[in-house]
């Protein structure tokens, strides 16, 4: 459980985090979303007792982070971002005096577990140094899986690894966050979608918005987005499928599909098919375009304007 | 206290996958055994050091080494965990900064502990030598001596290794202060009216060679030396929580 009230950071004169204010329930995964210097790394530091915050109050796993710091840390897996790890040990050895700081009584079973769990269990006896960055990555993250944590905080988790890994990754976090408090963070849309229940987005120190990754979408894309191919020249198709009414913004792309928009509430999608096929062209493909909640989400972040509510 | 062992024990392993502590040990080993070896030499021609060989020109001179050696030891422990980002691990794991420093300096002692009692081959030696023996109590207290010298110079490596996140800085700056507590801070004691005693009592050189290097055991000795363990650590830790909290 994570409770964070009015946060406040100030690193000298630079205000890094404007009073950020959520809260996240156990057996939820709750995902940072935010391009690069908008205070989630900052947050998550907080939140792990790794620094004290200018102001306002944060409380993970029920203790305060500053005056009860040790209970927090007790409580709480962390992956940092820069995945810092002893280059010249040897994981399991690594991961063994990580667990021993917890006063792990089963140190040694939990260290298989946690390799285990994050598929690193063959690399156990090498080196650190030698690993890919994939790999330290999953080094990283079984040290934060070591004592069964109540709170996952993961700055990050999935970057630099390759996308069978991302996808093992992002079940085990999905997993994990059936009886736990995830929180991570990302900046890949995608991603939030994929595994998170709330997404929280974050820009220059403040939220921005705050929702179910659905709701989001919602709420972001008035219209849907679909992508048409056909055989012969797209040129040709256009003009009949501007003619139907609700059809709004079609365009032809580079590649040679055809792009439109339509409200949610009239759907054209059988009468664009049955006047293409009518006039003569084949229809190879039709779907719907998700990728349009990156857009909104740079347009978002980059004026700091707000959602339509 | 179970962190702390548990870093210490990480640190000590780690002295010894290190090169730089095989240096240190072996270039503080070569000197003594050379110095060793014209003290036998030259007790056996009757010049320099008397017709009878002292174990005071070995913890003499290893006293002397330690102010060059422990920077060398102590450079790498917190500035190296500062640079690699590893320490944002360490102070995100339920382990006090008090804990962190004090085992960071438990282990570095433990290996030098390790080097002072492979030097102890030499008083073992002597006194085989020697009829009918070499002055034990003398020995012991001498050794007392190098132990707690090597510890107070730890400490303060330890204590200005966490302000760095540069090694070679630390090291530098490690030395900086151990040559001012060895030859400078003494050096004002001759010269002004009012406050010698402060610069004679700080002077490192005469809590050692004067007491317990010949043999004596002082209660200020033992004081003054616990103290610069105890302000060492004090630093480091401050120097941690100065970093949290910018």
């Amino acid at each position: 459980m994570i409770r964070v009230n009015n946060l406040i950071k100030d690193y000298g004169q630079r205000r890094a985090l404007c009073g950020l204010t959520f809260h996240a329930q156990q057996g939820e995964v709750v995902g940072f979303l935010g391009p690069n210097g908008a205070g989630k790394t900052t947050t998550m530091r907080i939140l792990t007792g790794y620094m004290p915050p200018t102001e306002g109050e944060a409380i993970v796993a029920g203790y305060d982070v500053v005056s009860e710091s040790l209970e927090v840390r007790k409580r709480v897996g962390y992956l940092p971002e820069t995945v810092p790890l002893y280059n010249d040990m040897v994981v399991f050895d690594y991961l063994k005096f990580m667990a021993d700081l917890r006063h792990l009584p089963d140190a040694e079973e939990r260290v298989e577990e946690a390799l285990e769990l994050v598929g690193m269990i063959e690399r156990a006896n090498g080196y650190i140094g030698n690993l890919s960055k994939g790999m330290r990555q999953r080094v990283g993250l079984a040290q934060a899986l070591l004592h069964r944590p109540e709170v996952l905080i993961l700055d990050e988790p999935t970057i630099g690894l390759d996308p069978n890994q991302v996808v093992e990754i992002r079940n085990l976090i999905r997993e994990l966050g059936k009886e736990r408090t995830v929180l991570l963070s990302t900046h890949i849309l995608s991603e939030a979608q994929q595994i998170c229940d709330r997404v929280i987005i974050i820009n220059k120190g403040q939220i921005i918005a705050e929702d179910t990754p659905e709701n989001l979408q919602a709420r972001l894309l008035g219209a849907k987005r679909v992508m048409i191919q056909v055989r012969g020249e797209a040129d040709d198709v256009l003009p009949q499928i501007q003619a139907i009414p609700g059809v709004r913004q079609a365009v032809v792309n580079l590649d040679g599909t055809i792009e439109f928009e339509f409200l949610p509430t009239q759907d054209v999608r059988p009468r664009v098919a049955r006047a293409i096929i009518e006039a003569g062209h084949e229809l190879l493909e039709m779907r719907t375009i998700s990728m349009s909640l990156e857009e909104i989400f740079l347009e978002l972040t980059k004026d700091n304007a707000g959602l339509p509510m | 206290m179970r962190n702390i062992w548990t870093i210490a024990k990480r640190e000590y392993n780690h002295f010894f996958i290190s090169p730089i502590a095989y240096l240190v040990a072996f270039a503080i080993l070569l000197v003594l055994g050379i110095i060793f070896a014209l003290v036998i030499y030259s007790s056996s021609q009757n010049v320099f050091f008397g017709s009878v060989p002292d174990i005071r020109p070995i913890t003499g001179s290893f006293a002397f080494l330690l102010v060059l050696s422990t920077p060398a030891l102590t450079m790498r422990l917190l500035a190296d965990e500062n640079r690699m980002g590893t320490m944002e691990l360490l102070l995100t794991a339920p382990v006090r900064d008090i804990e962190l420093i004090v085992g960071k300096w438990l282990g570095s002692f433990l290996f030098m502990l390790t080097i002072i009692a492979i030097t102890l081959v030499y008083p073992i030696v002597l006194n085989a030598l020697v009829r009918p023996g070499i002055d034990q109590g003398l020995m012991i207290t001498a050794y007392l001596g190098l132990i707690l010298v090597a510890a107070s110079f730890l400490s303060i490596g330890v204590g200005i290794s966490a302000l760095f996140s540069n090694q070679v800085a630390a090291f530098f700056a490690t030395l900086a202060v151990l040559i001012t507590l060895w030859w400078l801070v003494g050096f004002p004691a001759n010269y002004v009216q009012t406050g010698a005693d402060i610069f004679r009592y700080l002077d490192l050189q005469t809590h050692f060679y004067d007491s317990l290097s010949v043999g004596k055991i002082n209660l200020t000795d033992l004081v003054y030396f616990f103290s610069l363990i105890a302000l060492g650590l004090f630093v480091g830790t401050l120097s941690i929580d100065i970093r949290r909290w910018r």
